[in-house]
């Protein structure tokens, strides 16, 4: 069981560049751990930290207002890259409970579902709107409500966002996929009684 | 092609990855994801130890270990293999893998092993990978084995744990995309310049969302390493699979391998291998199409894989882009290279040269490399590291006496591995470094903190190396650059 997902409004921090990758989002280096938790200090390591570890003042993450942030506002394509699920381990470990993009590489999409991390897509301008909300007040907050699907801006205007429907209930009830799995054990055993091994490494 | 509805009660024209697909539904409830059931399930040490722990806290055992194999590659050193591992949690995560797999009873091919290398080149070279398999894969290069018309595609670790478990997937299914490659190579180019022009076209996430088909004369003429390299890289435009139609080169290349099919398998697998292609009249849900005999050798300039032109070109100027979010991103891109709008690469100097990698570690990579290094000398001050990309690999290229022509010219001939491609081995770029690289990834950081990377095939790898510079194969003096099926 996972922690169902509630509704929540939280502030957010703008990474709004394009193509993000995973290896940005958590270098190789730190793939190295065989744990998933304590990664949320690395995320962005090598944007975050300058070469002597000390963290960069420049750096959206390193600003007063990033602690404490539960929504991350990025640009298109996020997560583009590897399928390291370090990523929204990092991410959720850091405090980010959902993404905001205009779109999502697929690895990472479903990585960050099955984490607790709610990816969210909106369209252009509303991505453009909450945006140029956080550049007048960088302490503005969002609410993010999954059940209605939808993600009310500063200023109160609400856009509805797609989710798979699967994903979405897994997320609201606090289920993980392995139980449903499970629950499906006499249709793989039939599938596998009736179709051939394809090859077999033992 | 010959239509092969006749098999079907529908009769409806299908593509190659619906087959594939089909095939493997072990059920599908309304609303849900389909049940998708996993005949091949490889591991390795970086993106497997949590599904083992998750395994463990749930009290669960691997359902079939007979469809998984590991082996270790990401953290492995390249240096002498009697030698320790210094790195602590490198061979922390390594031990990890060896216990995981003794207490699950998975087949390992440790860092001892003839059959060690990176898991997307030991799946094909081993004959586990076959025709209208499904294949997964905590790793996004998965989508190599593609090349032999079989469904693959990268995992994460909870997914991992979900197939170690059921040996099956909750999958939404995707959309299909054709890219068709038309034409004959031009000589000194390569598969590497194929992919890498059609991710330039395309962009990094303008396959998002769908599973490519490559058709077309060009791809019918590649050998299966080329048509591997061409896969291996549809995860960088964004598709989790790229497949090519299983045919006589993909027979041939299986025929006799360790875990082909033999004697009356083998033909009955051939029957079935043979109707896969997709029928006459199946559509897929996008096209694209490319010019293979207009290609020149390519080179990335920026830090995605998109960010990639002909070596002679010059590069862009993030002014020209009317979209923000890819105005920044280039901007940042330049910055991090050092590299200014309009600059020219050819005759940029170089660091490093790195040659190798799931995308180019090969022996038709190293052989191509070797073409262009025989008889010549590493430029001064540059380092050239040539990593095979599995013992099966590099005993072939040492049968062929390709280590001598790169240890002559002043390269380092390794043992296999991930190596420089994402640097955690010890293997990586220092800050500010140049490489070229024929890996598949110029991220920032990528090949260590700082380093800045070219992406380049094995040709224009093997010209920097001489060169010292980044420069055309084409007009290196004295090389006979023919076209490649490679």
């Amino acid at each position: 069981m996972m922690e169902p997902f509630r509704t929540f409004t939280g502030r957010v921090i703008a990474l709004p560049m394009d193509n993000i990758d995973t290896d940005q989002i958590i270098p190789a280096r730190f793939l190295k751990t065989t744990d998933k938790a304590g990664l949320g200090a690395s995320l962005f390591a090598d944007w975050r930290y300058d070469a002597d570890g000390r963290p960069r003042p420049d750096f959206v993450l390193n600003r007063p207002e990033a602690q404490g942030a539960q929504v991350l506002l990025a640009g298109d394509n996020f997560g583009c890259g590897s399928s390291r699920e370090h990523a929204p381990w990092a991410l959720a470990g850091f405090g980010f409970r959902a993404v905001v993009s205009t779109s999502f590489a697929d690895i990472f999409r479903n990585n960050a579902l099955k984490n607790g991390l709610l990816p969210i897509i909106v369209d252009g301008e509303a991505h453009r709107r909450l945006l140029d909300s956080l550049a007048r007040e960088p302490q503005a907050e969002v609410t993010v409500d999954l059940a209605a699907q939808t993600l009310k801006l500063p200023g109160g205007v609400e856009v509805s966002f797609p989710i798979d429907g699967f994903a979405r209930d897994c997320l609201l009830e606090g289920v993980d996929e392995l139980g449903y799995l499970f629950q499906r054990h006499s249709q793989i055993a039939a599938y596998e009684a009736r179709v051939p091994d394809a090859v077999r490494t033992l | 092609m010959t239509a092969n509805n006749s098999s079907l009660p529908t009769g409806r024209p299908r593509v190659l990855f619906e087959k594939v697909w089909e095939e493997h539904v072990v059920a599908e409830d309304p609303g849900s994801p389909a049940l998708l059931y996993v005949d091949l399930h490889l591991v390795h040490e970086v993106t497997s130890p949590q599904a083992f722990a998750g395994l463990r806290a749930r009290a669960l055992r691997v359902r079939r270990p007979d469809k998984t194999i590991a082996t270790v590659d990401h953290s492995i050193p390249t240096h002498d293999r009697s030698l320790p591992i210094t790195d602590a949690l490198a061979a922390k995560q390594i031990a990890q893998l060896e216990d995981n797999c003794r207490e699950f009873g998975i087949p390992l091919y440790d860092g001892t092993s003839d059959r060690q290398g990176i898991v997307h080149v030991i799946g094909p070279e081993q004959g586990l990978t076959q025709p209208g398999m499904t294949i997964v894969c905590g790793d996004s290069h998965t989508a190599t084995h593609g090349a032999f018309g079989a469904l693959a595609f990268g995992v994460g670790t909870t997914e991992v744990e979900h197939v170690l478990a059921t040996q099956c997937l909750l999958q939404r299914k995707p959309k299909t995309c054709s890219v068709r490659i038309e034409g004959l190579m031009p000589p000194g180019v390569s598969s590497k310049d194929i992919i890498l022009a059609l991710i330039a076209k395309m962009g990094v996430g303008g396959g998002t969302g769908h599973v490519f088909e490559y058709t077309g004369s060009a791809i019918r003429g590649l050998s299966m390493e080329a048509r591997m390299t061409i896969c291996n890289m549809s995860i960088e435009a964004g598709a989790r699979a790229g497949l090519i139609a299983p045919d006589d080169m993909t027979f041939e290349y299986l025929a006799g391998r360790p875990f082909a099919p033999r004697g009356a398998a083998w033909d009955a697998a051939l029957a079935r291998w043979r109707r896969l292609p997709s029928d006459e009249g199946a559509t897929h849900d996008k096209q694209v199409t490319l010019n293979a005999s207009a290609l020149e050798p390519m080179i990335t300039y920026g830090t995605n894989p998109g960010m990639g032109m002909p070596v002679t070109g010059h590069v862009p100027d993030p002014a020209s882009l009317p979209d923000p979010g890819q105005r920044r991103a280039l901007e940042k891109a330049l910055a991090y290279m050092s590299l200014t709008p309009g600059q020219a690469l050819l005759g940029k100097p170089i660091d490093v040269v790195f040659i190798g990698s799931c995308t180019n570690g090969r022996i038709t990579d190293l052989r191509q490399a070797a073409q262009v290094l025989r008889g010549r000398k590493v430029a001064p001050g540059v380092r050239v590291l040539v990593v095979p990309g599995s013992h099966r690999v590099k005993a072939q290229a040492e049968a062929e006496h390709l280590d001598a022509v790169f240890k002559d010219a002043g390269c380092e001939w390794r043992e296999p591995g991930c190596s420089m491609c994402i640097a955690m081995n010890g293997d990586h770029l220092l800050p500010g470094q140049y490489a070229v690289s024929t890996s598949n990834r110029n991220f920032e950081g990528r090949q260590g903190p700082g380093g800045r990377t070219f992406l380049a095939s094995p040709l224009t790898a093997a010209a920097a190396a001489v060169t010292g510079v980044v420069a055309d194969v084409r007009t290196l003096a004295d090389t006979q650059v023919r076209p490649y099926e490679a």
